[in-house]
């Protein structure tokens, strides 16, 4: 099937083009990539981002040559000056001034749901922390059940009966953020299955967290609204060090290691 | 706890003469504006006579008096510049003098003697650039020309020691040294001690670069003002080239600062982790996503200035149906470049993807698929450029496509290497993969470098396929380089707030804490309101700065006796 003599000129059209470009971005970001395997719907403002994108590529495209430019501009200045197309004139005015309204409408309408946020995902983390009154120097610290390689075993038992105990409900048995009580929480509690928490830090950080949770966190981390407990007042530490192990142990994720310079190991703590 | 209570007597004990108050503003916005016009100004007048001095060597050596005219018009610029940053720099002073004489009083302390010797430099470099520009037209040939292009070179040595000192103050805020703590008493810390910290050399060449890069901008939106408002053809033509040798020097410089930045970063995790996770993994990290986005309009619009530019230049209709495949990877690249890690979503949208991140974007928002799309950003720029360059030249060597076939090879090698360790940066561990980027980068470097000598050695004796129509270039394209000017203005306003915002509520890095009113860091919507006003302020006065140079003396192109747009505007080669 071959396309008819005008689609073909509406194809070869830079003004076409570049409707149909846009048009195609918009279907493939909002309807194509949340069909993909393991996908999810893309945020609004992502859509956003990636359409202005597309935009600014399109106008670049169109304007690069005089002669494209020309053509592209064809369309618009018959709408606006010539007489004959009176109609479609009236009509794009009604389009553009409804769906400014509709626009302005949807930034302004109240909804039930809690607007998004920015958020810091990993705030800074303290140079030494005390738990349960004791110094830790989290610089350079390394998970000390690490140390035993022949306890191990013994370690993610431990660490896999203390997840089971305090965790589960909100993380999930898939640790993956799913737990029973996660669809009661904005945000939702951490997936440990997705490459951008634990798998980005290092095992000091994640001590950090679980033993300081929401209520630990530091100026930067506001606003902020996990619900996550400190868990050094119901943990030992190495209960902690032990479910530590087993997260990365279950997920399959490696700890980010310190970089092995000189540097290491001078945090502040020890030069003031 | 002890802690919080000595914070409290410090506050205390700081009571009013710490710290002022500005009126209507505040002493924060009022300290904030004199710091980032002055800096902005001082960019301007230490980028500019780079330009300048180059400008003047490539009249000289290649004896084109057209690179002499140019540099002299830049010069005279300078001249206003020098003033609005000494003016800026005095209302900077009497401001930290007046209203935050706690940090001030310290960094006297500690600084002083260095604070001197900026004082008599800058006297110098003053001199120094009132003797190169009113020297230009009596020391025109011979062996004084050579005299006055040293003139130019102490210009730059001057004004870059000015820089080096004043980095060294601010380096120190950031990263002090770690043996000096709270209670050192700032009279008994070494000057040099005190200069060289961690940050300072990392900040001087990343500035210096950045300088370049800037003074390249300012001149290209100098020549674009100047195209636009121009009278004749060889006025247009000359600023045509102005504004394209503007842009290339912006360009090329832009190419290796990402380097330079880099470098930086490092020294700042090295000294300390928080502060750097609080810079690209904390509350700042947003900033970065931003200036993604800026430094993707600057590849874009660098390149489309150079695609419009090719519909001036004889032959160049050979090369133009291959940019729309060079658009495509850089709209690719920016989208890549610009995923955020962490997601803004509402809560559906947050329970939909099961977190902030996600599951299937999530996976370009990390710093293996960052890097790449930023390298192959920069080897698509260079390859337009080279194109451009091409554009109307017919290479005549005998080996000429064996050449194109070794430039093609490399042009894929290094693409190559560039998306190998970028998927590959996925399935190793994190400090692996920070590794990666090295190879990237040596990667791109290594092409850039080999093709170019490959290109230069090629066009050797060239044919040529016409001169390139200066000057014969729509409006729009001299927007595209007043966006250039806009978009580095602006970076420049929002890095420099992620460094020193990294700080937080220390003067001086966990040695003087800020017991202001003002001691928490700003939002970060308040904190890009602040910069932008600065820079509107800025460019308000380059304008005025750009409009003085018009008044002052005309183009060099209106003289009198010239025909009315005689015949001009068919200037040869780049």
């Amino acid at each position: 099937m071959t396309a008819t003599p005008a689609v073909r000129r509406y194809a070869a059209h830079p003004f076409w083009q570049a409707v149909a470009i846009m048009v195609g971005a918009y279907v493939v970001v909002v309807w194509v990539v949340p069909l993909l395997p393991g996908s999810a719907i893309v945020p609004k403002s992502v859509v956003l981002q990636y359409m202005v994108t597309v935009l600014v590529g399109v106008l670049i495209y169109v304007s690069d040559n005089e002669e494209r430019w020309a053509r592209f501009k064809e369309p618009i200045v018959a709408v606006l000056v010539e007489p004959r197309l009176r109609v479609a004139r009236a009509a794009l005015l009604v389009v553009v001034t409804a769906l400014v309204g509709l626009i302005a409408y949807g930034q302004v309408a109240t909804t039930v749901a809690a607007p998004p946020n920015l958020r810091s995902i990993h705030p800074a983390p303290p140079a030494e922390i005390t738990f349960r009154g004791r110094s830790i120097t989290l610089t350079g610290l390394e998970n000390p059940l690490r140390a035993h390689p022949d306890s191990l075993a013994v370690y993610l038992a431990e660490g896999k009966s203390v997840y089971y105990r305090n965790c589960l409900p909100c993380h999930g048995d898939h640790l993956d953020g799913q737990g029973h009580f996660a669809s009661g929480f904005n945000p939702l509690p951490a997936n440990f299955q997705d490459n951008g928490t634990i798998a980005q830090l290092t095992e000091s950080f994640v001590f950090w967290r679980v033993a300081k949770g929401g209520p630990g966190l530091p100026r930067e981390g506001t606003p902020w609204n996990s619900a996550m407990p400190k868990w050094e007042d119901f943990l030992t530490e190495r209960e902690i060090w032990a479910v530590i192990l087993f997260l990365y142990d279950q997920t399959g994720w490696t700890p980010r290691t310190w970089e092995k310079t000189g540097e290491v190991g001078r945090g502040k703590g020890e030069g003031s | 706890m002890t802690a919080d209570v000595l914070v409290l007597l410090q506050a205390a004990a700081d009571s009013s003469h710490a710290y002022g108050e500005f009126p209507l503003i505040g002493a924060r916005a009022a300290v904030w504006i004199a710091a980032e016009v002055h800096l902005m100004f001082a960019a301007f007048v230490l980028g500019v006579p780079m330009f300048a001095v180059v400008a003047e060597a490539i009249g000289i050596f290649g004896k084109d008096q057209r690179y002499d005219r140019l540099a002299k018009e830049f010069t005279r610029l300078l001249l206003v510049a020098y003033s609005a940053t000494a003016i800026w720099g005095a209302v900077l002073v009497f401001i930290l003098a007046t209203l935050w004489a706690k940090p001030w009083s310290y960094l006297t302390a500690v600084f002083g003697p260095s604070m001197w010797a900026y004082a008599a430099l800058f006297f110098c470099e003053s001199f120094t650039l009132y003797l190169y520009y009113y020297g230009w037209d009596r020391w025109k040939y011979g062996r004084p020309k050579w005299g006055h292009w040293t003139l130019g070179l102490l210009l730059n040595l001057w004004g870059t020691i000015v820089m080096f000192i004043a980095n060294s103050w601010l380096t120190y805020m950031m990263t002090p040294p770690r043996d000096i703590t709270p209670t050192t008493d700032p009279a008994t810390i070494k000057l040099w001690h005190a200069i060289a910290n961690a940050t300072w050399m990392p900040i001087n060449v990343h500035r210096l670069i950045a300088n370049v890069v800037f003074g390249g901008a300012i001149v290209a939106a100098y020549a674009s003002y100047r195209f636009l408002a121009a009278q004749t053809d060889e006025e247009r033509a000359h600023y045509d080239w102005m504004g394209y040798v503007g842009n290339f020097i912006a360009i090329s410089a832009l190419i290796v600062l990402p380097f330079a930045g880099y470098w930086l970063g490092r020294e700042i995790y090295q000294y300390d982790q928080s502060m750097g996770i609080t810079m690209m993994g904390g509350f700042m990290s947003w900033l970065w996503v931003i200036q993604a986005f800026l430094i993707a309009v600057l590849f874009l619009t660098g390149n489309y200035y150079l695609w419009i530019g090719m519909g001036r230049i004889p032959g160049a209709e050979r090369f133009r149906p291959y940019t729309k495949y060079l658009l495509i990877v850089l709209v690719l690249g920016a989208i890549v470049w610009g995923t955020p890690h962490t997601m803004i979503a509402d809560s559906k949208e947050l329970a939909a993807m099961g977190g902030s991140h996600h599951p299937f974007l999530g996976a370009l928002g990390v710093m293996s698929a960052k890097n790449t799309a930023v390298n192959l950003m920069i080897l698509t720029t260079f390859l337009s450029f080279l194109l451009y360059r091409r554009a109307n030249t017919r290479p005549v060597v005998p080996w000429a496509k064996g050449g194109t076939m070794i430039q093609a090879a490399m042009f894929a090698l290094a693409a190559g290497v560039v998306l190998f360790y970028g998927i590959r940066g996925y399935f190793v561990e994190a400090i692996v993969r920070i590794g990666f980027s090295v190879y990237q980068v040596l990667a791109v470097l290594g092409c850039i470098l080999f093709v170019t000598v490959i290109d230069v050695l090629m066009g050797r004796g060239a044919q040529s396929l016409g001169a390139i129509q200066w000057g014969k270039m729509p409006p729009r394209s001299q927007y595209a380089l007043f966006v250039l000017a806009v978009t580095f203005t602006w970076l420049m306003g929002l890095m420099g707030f992620a460094r020193s915002g990294i700080r937080q509520y220390w003067h001086v890095w966990q040695v003087v804490q800020d017991t202001s009113k003002y001691a928490a860091t700003p939002a970060l919507g308040y904190a890009s309101k602040m910069i932008s006003l600065c820079v509107l302020i800025f460019l308000t006065l380059v304008a005025f700065v750009f409009w003085l140079g018009g008044l002052a003396e005309k183009s060099t192109f209106v003289a009198p006796g010239d025909r009315e747009g005689g015949g001009g505007g068919r200037h040869v080669g780049h």
